[in-house]
């Protein structure tokens, strides 16, 4: 089937108001002409968009469009061959992973990356630990910062899993939970690291449609409580449905950006994804 | 620094030589290291049966009066009788110590803990043979070959070392040379085998891509057991080269040659055949030349510190790919 | 084998399940009966062709530096095949110290002994950390035999001779305790053999032992500690999946760097307390096979188990004594034990137990939480 991508930049392109859009949304994060190369495959090629503040953005596009690579290159996994990723106006530059997590962005995996064989509230309180600072001296000796760094991650891991719904589950190893208390165990995780900007990575996959329905609850019930989310999914109900924005992606390539709507009734979209997502996965 | 220069050309050959040998044995490290993604610890002892394969056959023929045409005869004999051992010892040992931890899945953890005790095993039953003698009744017929087990084992002495030509004030010797030249004879079938057969393009795809090379039909259980084949066949060359220079071996020569073979895998940039033979020269004449400058009983330690070197400022070797693997 | 282990957690079960007070006097109960070991000689424990003290206190020693590489290999998840290396350099700052080139006293001794080899420890990580995991069992595995070289090789050192006149520590003689004798087949005080509390001599190597086991037991708590807090979760996490813990906020290579260190400091440690009673030092008691050794007792245990690891080095240390007379196929069994361990157990022994720590951490948390409300 002929390649029908235009060589420049979309068609598709929305100015109009959308949520968080307009006048007074500060942009969040910027990704600016990013291009990515690993040896002789490009992986991301002049990619360029940004999430305003307080939106709900999705990230969709064929399978090896790149979509995990832009998570990848926006938390620090891959360094971009050029172009850069700008976060609150400051570029990333060389900052390691764990820095960039401390500054504001948080994500969960495609393939669920949890810790395996510690407890879920021990998962949670990982993430909990990202801002805290004990060292092996504080903790050897029970100083005072150990004691409140320990109670506030506590407290706050305890309030996460409350809200994913898996306060029974606390004490019970990650590896053996359900796979739906897995993907709600990693939302958890990553909220506890306090994050600006929420990535998830195709959090429904292997959702019924009565989960994917309570997610979609979930990433608005977290956007309402200030977090900006960057949601890539391939399940198009749940994205026509929660999303504020869309930004497509082809063959490393930004393919397009505009409204859920005006996305969902653009044929050369719905072309370009023919036949595989058009019904919910 | 004086002897340096003065010996400079005796250095560097004996260093290639010894070098050529460290690149043989290394050869069994990086192809199983590729393939698996496993230190196999025991290699050393796999080179080391093979030493006493040639060893013994060869004492039993009465090898060491043996002149002119004879002498060719003996030395492909003991080719024969090391690479034979060692082959076998290579093959039981992924029978025996690994292949039931791949069936498990085990972490490679757990399969470095294996390959340390087989190194345990295979080299214990060398220091202990008068002992498992004595467990089959045969410690009076076979009497020569496993007394005093924790001693020097002679190897009949074939080719008297005699110099070939000079170079500078150094007289060239023939073992040097035939070492040498075997060795790099040897890498090369090797070399050609894994870029031209189809056995040898199996084992460089499940190196790459066991996934991709599975759904292309690649028998990986195949390969592997191929991959401890050809490695223990070479450890049984550098077994007898190894022979011809030294003349001696014992229950636990394994050890420290296994480790600079190693090290020679990993300087040429582990997984890489070519690198395995740029590796063990390279550090063979090194050892060479720091051992001139800061003394011979240094020499060991130049070894590792090469190593330590070489991983930290250019951890996939010289001729290595680079590491960045896709993740996340 | 699981009946075994089902049958101790159980047990550790019910015992966490008593209150408090009852728990406390259980382990002080506990851990008398093990400092009195020697003292009591029971029928099928003590070892008869060797000195039960002796082995006892090796037993410690060993103990210790097991705690030390678990925290490396077993929390961390570091394989380190040169932590001989750490043991040595302890043992050999006690022997320059304290006779080589000073004239410090034993106690003086452990403190540089820790610090030299936090800092060697701290030396070889800070580069090699970097590096992927197999090669780091290549790097250390090189440093653990740079060290015993240079030992061999330093006139400075003592060279082959090694250190003679190592000091021990000293302490007052104090009241004696008499031991049990069985071999009349029922418990008979022995007057003629006797312990001297605090007498640090040739002839008995009890107070040693007690002097060992109480490092040990020390190690426990600070080891406790370590693990349930941000250090602990932050090393298991890392083990776990690094690049996604490092996603996660955890300063990875940090964190490796610290368990590396603190492991060089039990590890320079416990070659003090080795360096106490020898009496003379040389670079043969420092070789790679005791690194394999070590990484045994961990593996063996159950890395990440600190009484899995524990129970590992007192079982490795005192098989070999208690069956001497199988010392030559010494090592031909310890190999066929690792492999066999290998493809039957290789989750160790005493595999962690996630489910009770978490409990317990929780019980301390909500500990917190009471102080709290009542400041």
């Amino acid at each position: 089937m002929p390649d029908t991508t235009p060589a420049t930049d979309t068609q598709v392109d929305s100015t109009g108001p959308a949520t968080g859009e307009g006048a007074s949304a500060r942009r969040l994060l910027e990704v600016d002409d990013v291009t990515l190369r690993f040896g002789g495959v490009v992986a991301l090629n002049e990619v360029s968009f940004h999430i305003n503040e307080g939106e709900i953005l999705g990230l969709i596009g064929p399978n090896g469009a790149g979509k995990t690579t832009c998570f990848n290159v926006m938390t620090g996994v891959y360094q971009p061959t050029s172009g850069g990723v700008r976060f609150q106006g400051e570029p990333l530059g060389r900052r390691k992973k764990h820095e960039i997590t401390r500054l504001g962005i948080a994500r969960t995996f495609q393939n669920i990356r949890l810790f395996g064989t510690m407890t879920a509230l021990e998962n949670v309180l990982v993430g909990a630990d990202a801002h805290h600072t004990t060292g092996v001296g504080s903790a050897v000796l029970r100083l005072p910062k150990h004691r409140r760094e320990e109670k506030e991650g506590y407290e706050r891991a305890r309030e996460l899993l409350k809200f994913m719904g898996l306060s029974k589950r606390a004490n019970e190893l990650a590896r053996n939970l359900s796979y739906g208390d897995q993907r709600r165990l990693e939302i958890a995780r990553a909220l506890a690291t306090d994050p600006t900007l929420l990535c998830l990575d195709e959090p429904a996959a292997g959702f019924n449609p009565a989960e994917k329905a309570r997610l979609m609850e979930l990433i608005r019930t977290i956007r309402d409580q200030g977090y900006t989310v960057l949601l890539i999914e391939h399940d198009m109900r749940l994205v026509m449905g929660v999303t504020d924005r869309i930004v497509v992606l082809k063959s490393a390539r930004k393919f397009a950006e505009a409204l859920p709507a005006e996305i969902r009734d653009n044929p050369a979209v719905i072309a370009a994804y023919l036949g595989v997502d058009e019904n919910a996965s | 620094m004086d002897l340096l220069i003065h010996h400079f050309f005796e250095l560097t050959i004996t260093g290639l030589a010894i070098g050529a040998v460290y690149s043989l044995v290394a050869l069994g490290y990086t192809l199983v290291y590729g393939v698996l993604r496993l230190i196999n610890f025991a290699h050393s002892e796999v080179f080391m049966w093979g030493t006493f394969g040639a060893v013994w056959v060869l004492t039993a023929l009465g090898a060491g009066q043996a002149s002119g045409a004879g002498v060719f005869g003996y030395l492909i004999i003991g080719f024969a009788a090391a690479m034979l051992v060692s082959a076998v010892v290579a093959m039981l040992l992924e029978y025996v110590a690994y292949r039931p931890l791949r069936k498990r899945n085990a972490p490679p953890l757990v399969a470095l803990i294996s390959a340390i005790g087989a190194s345990f095993v295979l080299s214990e039953l060398m220091g202990l043979r008068d002992k498992v003698a004595t467990w089959f009744g045969l410690e009076t017929t076979l009497a020569d070959y496993v007394g005093r087990p924790r001693e020097n084992a002679v190897m009949p002495s074939l080719v008297d070392s005699h110099t070939v030509f000079q170079l500078g004030d150094y007289g060239v010797k023939n073992i040097d040379i035939i070492v040498f030249v075997s060795a790099l004879v040897m890498m090369v079938v090797l070399d050609q085998f894994v870029r031209r057969t189809r056995l040898g393009r199996g084992i460089r795809a499940v190196a790459q891509d066991p996934e991709s090379a599975a759904l292309m039909g690649v028998n990986r259980d195949r390969v592997i057991r191929l991959t401890f084949l050809v490695g223990g066949i070479m450890a049984g060359g550098a077994a007898m080269l190894y022979l011809l220079k030294i003349g001696v071996t014992r229950y636990n020569a394994g050890f420290i040659l296994g480790v600079k073979a190693f090290t020679a895998a990993v300087l040429g940039g582990i997984g890489n055949v070519r690198g395995a033979l740029l590796g063990g020269l390279v550090l063979g004449v090194a050892e060479n030349y720091g051992s001139a400058l800061v003394g011979t009983q240094w020499k060991d330690v130049v070894a590792f510190l090469l190593l330590i070197v070489i991983l930290l400022f250019r951890p996939t070797g010289l001729l290595g790919e680079s590491l960045g693997k896709a993740r996340a | 084998m699981s009946a075994v282990t089902d049958f101790f957690h159980g047990f550790r079960g019910r015992v966490a399940g008593l209150p408090k007070p009852v728990r406390i006097v259980l382990l002080v109960v506990a851990a008398l009966l093990v400092y009195l070991l020697p003292i009591l000689n029971p029928p099928f424990i003590t070892t008869t062709d060797s000195d039960f003290a002796s082995v006892l206190f090796s037993c410690s020693v060993y103990a210790l530096v097991a705690l030390g590489l678990n925290v490396v290999i077993g929390y961390a998840g570091l394989l380190d095949l040169g932590y001989v290396g750490f043991f040595a350099i302890g043992a050999y700052a006690v022997g320059v110290f304290g006779s080589a080139h000073g004239t410090l006293p034993w106690l003086l001794c452990v403190p540089l002994a820790i610090i030299f080899a936090m800092v060697s420890g701290i030396l070889l990580g800070a580069p090699t950390l970097r590096v992927r995991g197999d090669y780091l069992a290549i790097v250390t595995l090189g440093f653990g035999e740079i060290i015993r070289l240079v030992l061999l090789n330093s006139a400075w050192l003592g060279a082959a001779a090694g250190i003679s006149n190592v000091p021990s520590p000293t302490g007052p003689a104090l009241f004696s305790i008499p031991h049990l004798d069985w071999s009349g087949g029922a418990p008979v005080v022995d007057l003629s053999t006797t312990t001297t509390v605090l007498e640090f001599g040739v002839r008995d190597a009890t107070p040693f032992y007690w002097l060992a086991l109480t490092v040990v037991i020390i190690v426990i708590f600070i080891d406790r500690l370590m693990q349930n807090s941000r250090v602990g979760r932050a090393w298991e996490a890392t083990r776990e999946d690094e690049d996604a813990a490092e996603l996660m906020g955890v300063p990875t290579f940090r964190f490796k760097l610290l368990a590396f260190a603190i492991g060089a400091c039990i590890g320079g440690l416990s070659g003090s307390l080795f360096a106490a009673r020898q009496g003379f030092l040389n670079p043969d008691n420092f070789t790679i096979l005791y690194s394999v050794l070590f990484v045994a007792m961990v593996v063996v245990g159950g890395q990440g188990n600190r009484w899995g690891v524990i129970s590992a080095a007192f079982l490795l240390t005192w098989l070999p004594e208690k069956f001497r007379f199988l010392s030559e196929e010494r090592y031909l069994l310890f190999g066929l034990a690792l492999m066999a361990l290998a493809i039957f157990r290789p989750q160790g022994l005493l595999p962690p137990r996630r489910a009770v720590r978490a409990i317990e951490s929780e019980e301390e948390i909500e500990a917190l939480e009471e102080g709290t409300a009542h400041a």
